[in-house]
């Protein structure tokens, strides 16, 4: 598996995501075909899915999906793992053979919980533990990447489109209450394994379309805190960003939207809510280098739900509908209507306005 | 009239199909095919289903219907037709367009009529019914957008940065924009009956297509906006 600087592949997205409130599991072939109408935005350099709820059996554990460039690798990064963790169950991610989808790695899962005597020693906090386990692998392990790690919920990733990436991890036979979905054109940064979206960290995942500007600032300022970007792609650091701001600074979704889709100040300033304008400007000041600029349209999926958000020019596109219990979120209208024909409330956000989706209390 | 059954055609086979004999079509079950029409002259095209990205791009005068919402960049650098859309549409409508008419009966996203331009007998016309997003006729530099404010909720009739860039062109607002901060370029004011008179046609026609009152249209008053020659346009986007 060769990594940016190694190869350099130059060459717009598309994202795609579908959320029950009720919390009905939904398989996932209704996601694969909602990326059939925007197979134009991607280029055959990336697709990828990633799927809540769908380990129930497993769901006090979590999920590691993993890439290995060899069975050395795999069997040195086993070692690792079982000196902190209890592992209930490895095994081969299963795939089908499909001439779209070549030179994949090793593609393992493991099913782990860290050990209490570890964690005790370390004084360290469940989550931590794994936030930092995974930094440690993917920085310090060559040709190992966890590329998913949170409970109940797991990431799909390939080099390909993702219509295909999606038949070749046989995703119609999980079921989830959410789902998310990228097609990847990447502009800047090759297009391997690791580099496709979703990105995750615990049970945060990013899908995104978009490029952002302030990629460097941004990675220099969260690297400061231990997250470490090692797969060369922009998109990683939003996922650190999102945890950092909520798991670790206890913000609100909204607020994290507010900092890193900040309002202009000229607006700030505008603001007739006084509480409303002192809030934003106590973000911008406390988070000034985690503000994300360039255009991007995201969906956050974490355990209870989705948020939606656009930078705040709004340059890139993404649309929201509704049916029932659901709520649909795509790039194109076109998406939308390929998973539910009759979606109503068809809308679109405005720049830096976050659209947050829970589902109910005790349905997941 | 011929029709096209676009559920299993990519926008090639839709396009080559509309290239062939034939003056009059209608696509049933469009699903996000993009580029539809594009650089088309003398059809007549009805879309049933929600056409993609780029509808009607460098039109030539043709007349497209669309019966549903349509997606970004209608009308992209269009010079010559009309498009009549009874839904909303997604951002950048009218991209660069420099002739023709897009009529649409909803709302607008962001960057409506984006670097509109016009030149001589050259007038491009974009008349939005709901309201408009953000950056609402950014870098226009000539053709007439018109925002009718039919929307039903609370939204302002126009986002944030209205005008920003524009240097050409006006903008007409079916509103006092008492809530609407314009950029200093720019110079908004309550429209003279003889400045309504200019857009009448426009209107009268409009209200034809989607069935509206001109009388009540004009009921309402209007804001006009031209830029301000003395104050040109500097950036925004560098300094945060």
């Amino acid at each position: 598996m060769k990594i940016e600087g190694q190869i350099r592949i130059p060459s717009g997205c598309a994202i795609s995501a579908a959320i029950s409130k009720d919390g009905n599991k939904m398989s996932g072939e209704m996601i694969i075909n909602s990326m059939k109408p925007m197979h134009d935005r991607s280029n055959g350099l990336g697709g990828g899915f990633a799927g809540y709820g769908i380990y129930p059996e497993y769901k006090d554990f979590y999920a590691f999906h993993m890439f290995f460039d060899s069975r050395d690798t795999r069997k040195k990064c086993e070692a690792f793992l079982k000196e902190c963790f209890e592992i209930v169950k490895s095994e081969i991610i299963p795939t089908r053979k499909i001439p779209t989808i070549k030179d994949e790695p090793i593609i393992w899962r493991y099913f782990v919980a860290p050990l209490n005597s570890v964690l005790v020693s370390l004084q360290s906090e469940e989550k931590d533990f794994v936030a930092k386990t995974v930094m440690k692998i993917n920085a310090e392990m060559p040709g190992a990447y966890v590329f998913s790690s949170g409970k109940n919920m797991g990431a799909f990733k390939a080099v390909g489109f993702p219509e295909d990436v999606g038949v070749f991890y046989k995703l119609e036979e999980y079921e989830g209450y959410s789902w998310t979905a990228h097609g990847r054109y990447p502009t800047n940064t090759p297009g391997w394994w690791g580099g496709a979206h979703p990105f995750t960290l615990l049970d945060y995942s990013v899908v995104h379309n978009g490029e952002i500007s302030s990629y460097d600032a941004n990675r220099r300022f969260i690297e400061m805190f231990g997250y470490k970007c090692t797969l060369q792609t922009d998109t990683e650091v939003i996922t650190y960003i999102m945890d950092y701001l909520l798991r670790v600074q206890g913000l609100t979704l909204g607020e994290a939207a507010s900092v890193i889709a900040a309002p202009f100040w000229s607006t700030i300033v505008a603001k007739t809510d006084l509480d409303d304008r002192k809030k934003h400007t106590y973000l911008r000041t406390m988070f000034p280098s985690l503000l994300i600029t360039g255009p991007f349209s995201i969906v956050l999926g974490f355990e209870d739900g989705l948020m939606a958000l656009n930078d705040r020019l709004k340059l890139r596109s993404m649309v929201v509908g509704e049916k029932d219990d659901k709520v649909f979120i795509a790039s194109e209208e076109a998406a939308i209507r390929t998973m539910e024909p009759y979606a109503e409330n068809i809308w679109s956000p405005a720049g830096g306005e976050p659209v947050i989706v829970k589902v109910k209390e005790g349905a997941f | 009239m011929q029709t096209i059954d676009a559920a299993d055609l990519d926008y090639r086979a839709i396009n080559e199909a509309l290239r062939e004999a034939g003056n009059d079509f209608i696509i049933e079950g469009c699903c996000g095919q993009k580029f539809i029409a594009a650089g088309m002259s003398h059809k007549n095209l009805t879309i049933n289903g929600i056409p993609g990205n780029a509808l009607g791009a460098y039109l030539n005068n043709a007349n497209i219907t669309v019966n549903a919402n349509a997606q970004d960049a209608v009308g992209d650098t269009m010079n010559e037709g009309k498009i009549l859309i009874h839904g909303n549409i997604g951002d950048a409508a009218g991209y660069a367009m420099r002739g023709g008419k897009i009529y649409v009966q909803g709302n607008a996203g962001y960057r409506a009529g984006i670097h509109m331009k016009a030149y001589k007998e050259k007038i491009p016309v974009m008349i939005i019914g709901g309201c408009a997003g953000s950056f609402l006729g950014e870098y226009q530099a000539g053709g007439v957008i018109i925002v009718l404010g039919f929307h039903k909720d609370n939204k302002r009739i126009v986002g944030n940065f209205p005008c920003t860039g524009m240097h050409g062109g006006k903008i007409f607002l079916r509103s006092s924009c008492e809530d609407i901060d314009f950029p200093k370029q720019v110079t908004a004011r309550s429209a003279a009956a003889d400045e309504l008179d200019e857009i009448r046609e426009y209107l009268s026609e409009y209200c034809s297509d989607f069935g509206y009152s001109i009388e009540e249209l004009l009921s309402e008053p209007f804001t006009v906006i031209t830029p301000d020659s003395k104050n040109p346009y500097k950036r925004m986007y560098v300094a945060n």
